[in-house]
């Protein structure tokens, strides 16, 4: 049978390589949400052995929160910031697509180099979380909006996410609701930053958030 | 590993009818496309049969060469004619394999398609008009990041079936392979269109239709030519939209029963059913801006990879 | 006894919070960090037990730095009496509230930090600290801080992001050992306790597939906490954070939070040396410690804003205490009493600095001169400060300073003694020119006698006075309970 596993790790690892190539923050707010969708498939695909009570209710919520409060959360923000795109970014976008193939093979690379001691549900699974993390850590680096970089450290928690659902058994369940807890606060804290950047800076253009040096007077 | 030549002449009869299929077929792809785009259009498009009488139209003119043109400009159509027939030979088309294989062909077809399009660039380039010049340096950058693309899929390809011969490829893959190993046959067949698309100069990544000369891409770098040259062209570039549309078809629709006739009756319905596909993109998008076309192919580079990836491990 | 440390400063956060009142809010701060102090104290006679299934636990590392930290508050809710009366932007009174209510809160995630044992518990806590902190980062509101809220905001969560991970490797590195599993399995997670007492008696029979996880998980939790921590090249967000804060901000940010985050580092260096990991570990330890070093030493020298200039220098005490647990045995002794001296010198450093900063208007060391004429307490506490937090005699670092290249000179390791050596000197140079400029020399005229006057107020004094006092004693003379607890925090980390 075709793995579904594989199917949505893969449909994982081609939304990260959109993110690398698109420059239009309504698309990242749209991948966010299929990715997000993707990850809490996989996590009830992994885990139907042992669907506990407790699995369902953190998928749910971290759905629901993920799927619905933070895309409205940050359409609200791009909305008010009159801002639709990445005008000027650090590394550009097909550039970062050809980084992102190379950070796919780097990560299968390591991922093939850690042994598993435990059953993991596919042999993708480490690879493509490192592939995630490292696209988030990328997006943050090389984009140069306010917005994209809390979108990018959501990327990054959803690898993070989908490493810890992937081995539920092994996971802490604190560190579960930790992940939650620090995306939700996380957010609501930026998000209250990022209406202050845009009064005092008035524009969302990071680069510009230079003015501390340590040199000169 | 490659170069170990063990030419098999696989020459039943069923490859070579196959090959005299594509020969006699092939120009109706463009009728096809057309009368769908006219579909679309609500128009009625020109006949099915006009590519025949274009090409017979030209045979019959004389050709008209330009003083600054030299040797290179008068053989570059019959050379890229001859290799993409030599082409058709490597190519496993209706389920049958191909008439000729060795190991690592499929880096042979990609190379026999390289210098058909070497050989049309060095004929516009030899005209000594920027137009041209524009067309063949458009041209080649973007072929240089599908060839990759290409390439990469191909391999994987290969590994898949674990075999580097194209014939023994293509006849490994049926319906069940795809029950198997489904996600890389998918990703590698999307590769393989987008390259499709840009190697026969199609939208999204060029109009065939254009004729506003600063957007063409493949238009313009045959402007020059006229008459049995303009023929030769014209003919080679439906033959190598068949040789595409076979590899592709070949992933998609891998019929292998029995009796031959019904895998080439299966495989006529393929690739007319792509040539349809091919209308459809063209009336329902619009052409990328050139700016967009490296990301473009980089994505179908990006889909090979990660098939290859997923094959190796 | 632990939960009441917890929960104490979250009541009064919430109190402070809702009773807008100025008053009451520096009277709650104050009392409420009396009233922590002591009880940090009285658990040095009377150790406290362990609650939750021993998933919160003071042990004496915990103890240590908890101490630290209480002192460190104490005096910054003293200096805070004259901090909020004297300043001059005129702020309503319902944000102080919330400064208030923010820096309790912040009191509470790091005692949090110091009492807990069990891993995930931990990141949970020291991710809290960073999100209390950055309220109190922003006071000001102007751009410089927003910019530096920022930077921490987004450098910090990202690194405990990777520190997440790490912690999930852990728990993969311990999760198929046989027979084990079943006595100390954790009911509430259904798996593996991360409990530290536990895993220090799983971890030391791990096969190697499982080695390299926990190495893996200690590079992430190293990255993760040592960004947090201050350690270079993850040290970005410092030097904005801690020169943009508020005084007494960066007195907390600089001496209490940076020791929380090492403590996170130091539980996984527990873990790996259990593991017979500690060999890998301390490399790491002492490559990022010298290349903290070298970066801070760089950044000091022609440094023109004296509050940037004390960030440096925590970044190069960091780095000294990263390279004395890397060393082992004495090293890791004067690494932690390091900690204590250079808490309290630079919580003082920067409480004095926020004097200077208040009567000149301004934090260039071009600027700020002639301290001793107009602010003589201030100028002579900032002198003999630069003697502590360069490690010369009498004062405590030295001690510890010296304890450390001793050790490094023990182990024959020439080359890392040589490193301290010539950056301590590079050190000293830039921070000499530095300190001795705004001290000495004619004053700027534009300064009123009248606004250095207010400057001086006792509450503004006496804590840096609190401060320095006991470093000065520990160049001399360690107290015999302080030297135990040391003792056995070095026993715990392969020291002594």
């Amino acid at each position: 049978m075709v793995s579904v596993n594989e199917g949505l790790l893969v449909g994982l690892v081609l939304t990260n390589l959109f993110y690398l190539a698109t420059g239009r923050l309504g698309t990242y707010v749209k991948l966010f949400i299929v990715q997000t969708l993707l990850v809490s498939f996989f996590g009830l695909v992994v885990n139907q052995g042992y669907l506990s009570t407790r699995v369902i209710i953190l998928s749910v919520i971290g759905l629901v929160i993920k799927a619905f409060v933070f895309p409205a959360l940050l359409t609200k923000s791009i909305r008010t910031a009159k801002l639709k795109r990445e005008i000027q970014p650090l590394v550009g976008f097909g550039t970062s697509l050809f980084i992102g193939i190379l950070m796919f093979g780097l990560s299968s690379w390591l991922g093939s180099r850690m042994p598993m001691p435990v059953e993991a549900s596919s042999r993708l699974v480490v690879p493509v979380v490192f592939f995630t993390v490292f696209t988030g850590l990328f997006l943050i680096i090389s984009r140069s909006k306010a917005i994209t970089e809390v979108i990018s450290y959501l990327v990054l928690e959803n690898g993070i996410y989908l490493f810890g659902i992937s081995f539920v058994k092994e996971a802490p369940m604190l560190a579960e609701l930790g992940v939650l807890l620090d995306v939700t606060v996380a957010i609501f804290v930026m998000g209250i930053v990022i209406r202050h950047l845009r009064t005092e800076f008035e524009s969302l253009d990071v680069n510009k958030l230079s003015t501390l040096k340590d040199w000169g007077v | 590993m490659i170069f170990s030549m063990n030419i098999g002449f696989f020459g039943n009869f069923s490859s070579v009818l196959q090959v005299t299929l594509a020969l006699v077929f092939a120009p109706l792809l463009f009728g096809v496309i057309n009368k769908t785009k006219a579909f679309f259009g609500g128009r009625k498009g020109f006949p099915l049969l006009q590519t025949y009488f274009d090409l017979a139209k030209l045979v019959r003119k004389g050709a008209v060469y330009s003083k600054t043109t030299s040797w290179v400009f008068r053989a570059g159509p019959v050379v890229s004619l001859a290799v993409v027939l030599m082409a058709l030979f490597f190519v496993p088309m209706g389920g049958s394999r191909s008439v000729v294989a060795f190991e690592g062909d499929f880096l042979f077809l990609a190379y026999c398609l390289g210098v058909m399009r070497f050989f049309i660039v060095i004929a516009a380039l030899d005209t000594g008009s920027s137009f041209e010049g524009m067309g063949a340096s458009r041209e080649v950058q973007f072929s240089a990041l599908a060839e990759p693309a290409l390439l990469i899929a191909l391999a994987a390809l290969a590994k898949n079936a674990g075999s580097l011969s194209l014939a023994v490829t293509y006849s490994g893959i049926n319906f069940s392979s795809w029950l198997g190993s489904g996600i890389v046959l998918g990703l590698i067949s999307a590769a393989i269109f987008i390259v499709l698309l840009t190697e026969n100069a199609r939208i999204p990544v060029d109009d065939p239709n254009t004729h506003l000369e600063l957007t063409m891409i493949h238009e313009v770098m045959v402007l020059d030519h006229s008459g049995p040259d303009f023929a030769a062209i014209l003919y080679g570039s439906v033959l190598k939209l068949w040789v595409f549309g076979s590899l592709f078809v070949g992933i998609l629709l891998p019929v292998k029963s029995a009796s031959p006739v019904l895998n080439t009756l299966v495989f006529m319905t393929g690739m007319f059913g792509l040539a349809v596909l091919i209308g459809v993109i063209e009336s329902v998008m619009a052409r990328m801006r050139l700016t967009y076309v490296p990301r473009f192919l980089l994505g179908a580079t990006a889909f090979a990879v990660i098939a290859l990836i997923l094959v190796l491990r | 006894m632990i939960a009441s440390l917890m929960l104490l400063p979250v009541v009064a956060a919430i109190l402070v919070f809702f009773i807008k009142r100025q008053s009451w809010s520096k009277r709650i701060l104050v009392s409420t960090s009396v009233i922590h102090l002591t009880l940090v104290l009285v658990s040095w006679n009377k150790p406290s037990p362990a609650i939750f299934n021993g998933w919160f636990a003071i042990d004496k590392v915990g103890l240590l730095f908890l101490t630290i930290v209480s002192i460190l508050f104490l005096t910054a809710s003293i200096y805070s009496l004259g901090y909020l009366v004297r300043s001059t932007e005129p702020r309503a009174g319902k944000s102080d509230s919330a400064f208030v209510a923010c820096l309790l809160l912040f009191l509470a995630t790091m005692t949090m930090v110091t009492a807990c044992q069990q891993f995930e518990l931990l990141w949970v806590a020291i991710e809290a600290t960073t999100l209390a902190s950055a309220p109190l980062i922003y006071f000001h509101r102007n751009q410089h801080s927003l910019e530096a809220t920022w930077k921490y905001l987004i450098i910090c969560s990202v690194s405990i992001a990777l520190a997440l991970l790490g912690n999930f490797f852990l728990s993969i590195s311990i999760s198929s050992l046989p027979g084990v599993a079943s006595v100390s399995s954790d009911s509430l997670s259904g798996h593996g306790s991360m409990v530290l007492s536990e895993l220090l008696k799983r971890v030391p029979a791990l096969e190697s597939s499982q080695i390299v996880w926990l190495r893996t998980s200690f590079v992430f939790l190293f990255v993760g906490y040592g960004t947090k921590m201050g350690l270079a090249p993850l040290h970005t967000w410092l030097p904005d954070a801690h020169s943009e804060a508020p005084s007494l901000v960066s007195s907390l940010l600089s001496g209490a939070s940076l020791n929380c985050a090492f403590l996170g580092i130091l539980r996984a260096f527990q873990v790996c040396g259990a593991a017979h990991q500690a060999q890998f570990a301390q490399t790491i330890l002492v490559s990022f410690g010298l290349f903290s070093l070298a970066f801070a030493a760089v950044f000091i020298v022609r440094q023109n804003d004296f509050k940037r200039l004390l960030a440096y220098s925590s970044v190069e005490h960091m780095g000294l205490l990263s390279i004395g647990v890397g060393l082992g045995g004495t090293g890791v002794f004067a690494s932690m009493f390091h900690a204590v001296n250079h808490s309290l010198t630079k919580a003082m450093l920067f409480l004095l600095a926020g004097n200077l900063l208040h009567v000149y208007g301004s934090k260039s060391i071009q600027l700020v001169r002639g301290a001793f004429k107009v602010v003589p307490y201030t100028a002579l506490l900032w002198f003999l400060g630069l003697f502590a937090i360069s490690g010369l005699p009498p004062f405590g670092t030295f001690v510890s300073e010296f304890l450390l290249l001793k050790t490094a000179f023990d182990q024959g390791r020439y080359f890392v003694a040589a490193a301290i050596l010539f950056f301590l000197a590079v050190v000293f140079v830039g921070m000499a020119s530095a300190f001795l400029k705004i001290v000495m020399g004619p004053a700027p005229e534009q300064i009123s006698v009248k606004h250095s006057k207010s400057a001086e107020h006792l509450f503004l004094i006496v804590p840096p006075v609190l401060l320095i006092i006991p470093t000065l004693v520990f160049g001399i003379y360690i107290p015999p309970f302080l030297k135990q607890a040391l003792e056995t925090v070095a026993r715990l980390f392969g020291g002594i």
